[in-house]
């Protein structure tokens, strides 16, 4: 797994050169400089509307910025080297296991190989005893986690998570997290967004904060956390940031 | 009235042979029509739904307006083309089946094609941007919508069926209403009518009723059973 990754020629850092979006005359995003290297563990934060959602599609490729660039360190970056799981994730109308065999054949596995890592992908995360049911169906803690493990089947070097857990339990989440962690330790590179504060302490190696579109602060958790230079991030630590 | 239809049951209960042979054609020129449609319209529809060209919008509201084609100017225009002086006279295909499925098949195709259209537009946006994500582009993104929506299609496939296989005027014209080679239910029956034998009108009408009947019923169970089962 890890030795595959290796091979794969490094898609990281990416550069984010002054980028920005704007939409019908209308700037949501502008002005972010930001490095991620390989083996990174970023958590972006901010408000509701800051822009972390936007600030993911921009990163991952599904938008493209109107401001500034995006760059990766091989000329072209593979989409297949990158997976997202989406704030609300589109499963497939057919089972947990089509759903994770579907970005395998996109990719060209033969079948035998998407067969094998089918079966490894709904061991790891537990989705065996679903593995034949429609996906549609499951709950939402349970459509969260095969999200996450579609993701992790397509052996991205990067992966963003766009609030992976918001509308899961604590001991659901608790899984999602331990996972995500995981995948760090693998080698995959993590930009993810949160609204629990106790997560992103948890998870974070560093912290960008977003305000109004803006990235007003990109540190180190620890420093982060310890007590930030700008006031909007004071201010939502303390948990009275107004939008 | 109880004539007409003691000799329907009788004709029916029988297994009529000539009956028999009226029925299967009529299936026969309308399921090809129907599948003929299916391969033209749900990709062509699909396509519609993914590309963004000048001019879309007009094409849209064609294939819509089209959905209310009157029979007899799609019989007519299939007429034109195959009559002895017309582009493909040369194939001798006026007055077959043939004829008559090329006819329904342009009459079921906007159906199709603007039903298709407006599904896989609506599913596009849900799932455009997580496509993507898995590495799916617009074109190979196609198959995946269109499996995707395969319940509400079937409500459109159904509905060109039952278009198909009520209509008159287009397989009159282009068939001609031949006895034994070209004659359908819903042509027997105007016939029939105007002959004033009504037996054999009556027996046609109640099995293209029955149809209608058991395949709208057949459809909408699978719906159910695959909304509870798909979700
Ligand atoms: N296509 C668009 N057109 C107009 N405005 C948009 C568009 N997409 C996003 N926005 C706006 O951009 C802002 C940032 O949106 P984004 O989804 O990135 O917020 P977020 O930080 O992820 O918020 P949340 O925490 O609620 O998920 C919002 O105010 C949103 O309304
Ligand atoms: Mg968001």
């Amino acid at each position: 797994m890890k030795i595959a990754r290796d091979i794969a020629p490094p898609i990281l850092p990416l550069s984010l050169e002054d980028m920005g979006y704007a939409v019908g005359g209308k700037t949501l995003l502008s002005g972010i400089t930001l490095r991620i290297e390989a083996g990174q563990r970023l958590v972006v934060m901010g408000a509701n509307g800051a822009g972390k959602s936007l600030f993911l599609r921009l990163c991952h490729g599904l938008i493209d910025p109107t401001q500034g660039r995006r760059r990766w360190a091989s000329d072209e970056a593979r989409a297949e080297a990158q997976a997202m799981v989406f704030q609300r994730p589109v499963l497939l109308r057919r089972s947990v296991a089509a759903n994770l065999d579907y970005p395998l054949a996109l990719k060209g596995l033969p079948r035998a190989a998407r067969r094998e890592t089918v079966a490894r992908t709904l061991d790891r995360f537990g989705l065996n005893d679903l593995a034949e049911r429609p996906a549609r169906l499951l709950s939402g803690g349970e459509q969260q986690r095969l999200a996450l493990a579609r993701a992790w089947a397509m052996r991205p070097q990067v992966l963003f998570l766009d609030e992976p857990s918001s509308a899961l339990d604590p001991s659901a989440t608790r899984i999602i997290e331990e996972m995500v962690a995981q995948f760090s330790d693998e080698g995959i590179t993590i930009v993810m967004t949160t609204h629990d504060l106790g997560q992103a302490r948890r998870l974070a190696a560093q912290v960008a904060f977003l305000h109004r579109g803006r990235l007003i602060e990109h540190r180190p958790a620890a420093e982060f956390f310890a007590g930030p230079e700008a006031a909007e991030a004071r201010a939502f630590l303390a948990g009275d940031l107004i939008w | 009235m109880g004539g007409p239809f003691a000799t329907a049951f009788s004709l029916i209960a029988s297994g009529d042979p000539a009956l028999m042979q009226i029925i299967g054609l009529s299936l026969r020129v309308t399921l090809t029509a129907v599948l003929m449609a299916c391969a033209v319209g749900l990709p062509l529809g699909a396509a519609l739904a993914l590309a963004r060209f000048p001019g879309r919008g007009a094409v849209i509201v064609v294939f819509n307006a089209l959905m209310g084609l009157p029979p007899v100017v799609a019989g007519l225009i299939v007429y034109l083309m195959l009559s002895r002086s017309g582009p493909f006279g040369s194939l001798a295909l006026l007055f077959t089946p043939t004829a008559m499925i090329i006819a329904q098949t342009l009459l079921i195709l906007p159906i199709v094609i603007s039903l298709t259209r407006s599904v896989v537009e609506d599913l596009w946006a849900e799932y455009r941007e997580q496509l993507l994500s898995l590495g799916a582009g617009r074109l190979r993104a196609v198959p995946t919508l269109l499996w995707d929506g395969r319940v509400s299609l079937l409500t459109g496939v159904l509905a060109g069926f039952g278009r198909a296989s009520a209509e008159v005027g287009a397989v009159l014209i282009v068939g001609g209403n031949i006895a034994g080679h070209t004659r359908t239910m819903t042509t027997a029956i105007t016939l029939e009518t105007a002959r004033g034998q009504l037996g054999l009108a009556v027996a046609l009408g109640i099995i293209l009723l029955t149809l209608t009947l058991t395949l709208n019923a057949i459809a909408w169970g699978a719906g159910q059973w695959a909304r509870g089962r798909l979700g």
